[in-house]
């Protein structure tokens, strides 16, 4: 069984500054995988160089066995691989309902004449999107916001959109970057619900960052850790967290002599 | 019932138009007010096909009037020169439909000529590139002698009435308002929004920058057709940077993503520009004080701080009114 998304050997410069380092990994298809390590350890690039932001110095990013390294971000899109961001980018002064649609129109057919002239192919096709859109916005219990402005919302239910946003581009693999952040533990707990109801209803391989660490041990199968771009530990997060290296990258060497 | 809703917006127009025909039969509004309504009208062309590329697709043209001019000089080449067209020749106006057809699509070619190279380009960068597009435009026609030179193209038949701007007018503000009411105008949007969040929901971000210089340089290129043939003559000065930033303040000033705002700030604008004109030369010859119309600028200067100090979002924000919003089936 070959992965569904195979990271071999990645590494990325910015200038002198070795940001990821060799960097590999096999994420199969239906598991929840995490990717953990302090701030600034190289994280977020990993993702930056998977979803195409960034172009990596060396290595290859098999997705579906097929290369994509090189790729723009949105041809990546198109291949089956959505995200959601550290820090929330919504599209604040669009409504719910548009900020989800935008992510439907790169399967959409209606060329600018049928859209010119709202031909019936042109209805016809924005009925279909906009049913597929509601469905979506009723299953991350944002019904009651469909119109409303993207801006208007808590943030607890933005994240919420984000990741509704990312599910409607249809992904096989989705990368959610830190998607407990700021969040109280109530809103953690039904974060992980909703995550696991995600993979299960929509079929789709989920590779996350988090620093929650009760978060990434009650719903990661297998978490990487790295530290200065290079891997320092990996295997099931229950072990993982015990290892000398992992507590000295996150606590210092002190915490591992006490 | 339901049709007549729809039609909601053709109905307000036509009753704009009648209202305007009636009163102009009547004598009411005489020949200088017909003129300022219609360069209203096609200020709202310029305004509403700006807004497009400002305000929806959230980048930066500051030589809108260039795209104008190409429409203006290519049409005007077509009536006045290559063919002649008369106005009292039924089958002219044919001619002069399709010529200013043709001046909007060499409009838009210009669009995608300017739009692909620099739409990696962004904020100030880009506004600098369109900057020079509208002066090396100015600046080519300046010198083909062909159309006229710096004397501008003369002659031109006056095809140009109110029936055929209030049409093409209204055309553009439908066409316009449907293509960002749709799949490809919240693709735009997002843009606007976010680009990198657009890019990663797999909007091909480029394509759409491009395609919105290309349409609103393609109404931009009719609204310069349809100037040229009411004015009678296109001259390079009409087109250069001033008129481009006339353009960009009523983008501004009726609201940035609003095409209600845009169409507001158009006609109120063109009558602020008129009156300012008849009130500065009152000041001058009547009272003596010393100015001249180049103040209106300064005025208008004035507005847009004014706008940006007391009401950033312009007039409209990015509301639209209600008939300009297609109604979308509940459920």
């Amino acid at each position: 069984m070959t992965a569904l998304l195979s990271i071999q050997n990645l590494t990325h410069c910015f200038g002198g500054l070795k940001a990821v380092s060799e960097f590999s990994y096999e994420v199969p298809e239906g598991v929840i995988y995490g990717l953990i390590g302090p701030n600034g350890s190289g994280k977020t690039t990993c993702f930056n160089l998977i979803t195409g932001i960034y172009t990596p110095t060396a290595g290859k990013i098999l997705f579906n066995g097929e290369e994509i390294n090189g790729l723009k971000p949105f041809r990546i899109v198109h291949k089956g691989i959505a995200r959601t961001f550290q820090n929330l980018r919504i599209f604040n002064n669009l409504t719910v309902i548009d900020n989800i649609r935008v992510a439907r129109h790169f399967t959409m057919k209606s060329g600018i004449f049928q859209t010119f002239l709202r031909l019936p192919s042109f209805r016809e096709e924005e009925a279909k999107v906009r049913e597929e859109a509601l469905g979506l916005i009723s299953l991350m219990n944002l019904s009651h916001r469909a119109t409303e402005l993207a801006k208007n919302l808590p943030y607890g239910e933005l994240r919420r959109l984000e990741i509704a946003r990312a599910l409607a581009t249809k992904p096989k693999l989705i990368l959610l970057d830190e998607p407990a952040a700021g969040m109280n533990p109530k809103e953690t707990e039904d974060l992980m619900k909703l995550i696991l109801r995600v993979r299960d209803e929509f079929k789709v391989t989920i590779f996350l960052i988090e620093h929650h660490m009760k978060f990434v041990t009650g719903i990661c199968e297998r978490v990487k850790v790295i530290d200065f771009g290079t891997t320092i530990a990996e295997g099931r997060p229950e072990d993982v967290v015990k290892e000398p290296k992992v507590l000295e990258a996150y606590l210092g060497r002190k915490a591992v002599v006490c | 019932m339901g049709t007549l809703k729809k039609m909601k917006l053709v109905l307000a127009a036509l009753t704009f138009y009648a209202v305007v025909q009636v009163l102009n039969l009547a004598g009411i509004l005489n020949g200088y007010f017909m003129v300022i309504i219609n360069r209203s009208l096609i200020a709202v062309i310029f305004a509403v096909s700006l807004n497009l590329i400002n305000g929806i697709t959230g980048q930066f043209s500051l030589g809108h009037m260039g795209f104008a001019a190409v429409g203006a000089y290519v049409s005007g080449t077509l009536t006045t020169l290559f063919f002649h067209l008369n106005l009292n020749h039924p089958f002219d106006n044919l001619g002069f439909l399709a010529a200013i057809l043709l001046g909007g699509l060499m409009a838009s070619l210009a669009g995608f000529l300017i739009g692909f190279p620099s739409l990696r380009l962004k904020g100030d960068y880009l506004a600098i590139v369109t900057l020079g597009f509208g002066e090396i435009i100015r600046t080519i026609l300046n010198n083909i002698s062909y159309v006229g030179g710096p004397r501008g193209l003369l002659g031109i038949p006056k095809f140009s009435n109110f029936t055929v701007i209030f049409l093409f007018a209204l055309a553009t503000i439908v066409l316009i308002r449907n293509l960002v009411q749709s799949s490809i105008g919240r693709s735009m949007l997002s843009i606007r929004e976010n680009e990198l969040a657009s890019e990663l929901v797999g909007v091909d971000t480029t394509r759409y920058k491009v395609l919105g210089f290309v349409v609103g340089a393609f109404f931009a290129g009719i609204g310069g057709g349809l100037l040229a043939h009411l004015l009678q003559i296109a001259h390079p000065t009409q087109y250069g940077f001033y008129a481009s930033a006339l353009i960009l303040i009523m983008v501004y000033v009726g609201g940035i993503g609003s095409l209600t705002g845009s169409i507001i700030a158009a006609f109120s604008l063109t009558f602020l520009t008129e009156g300012l004109r008849v009130g500065i030369d009152w000041l001058r010859d009547t009272v003596g004080v010393p100015i001249g119309t180049e103040w209106t600028m300064v005025i208008y200067a004035v507005l847009l701080i004014l706008i940006m100090l007391f009401k950033t979002e312009g007039l409209m924000g990015m509301r639209e009114a209600k008939i300009l919003i297609i109604k979308e089936k509940e459920g």
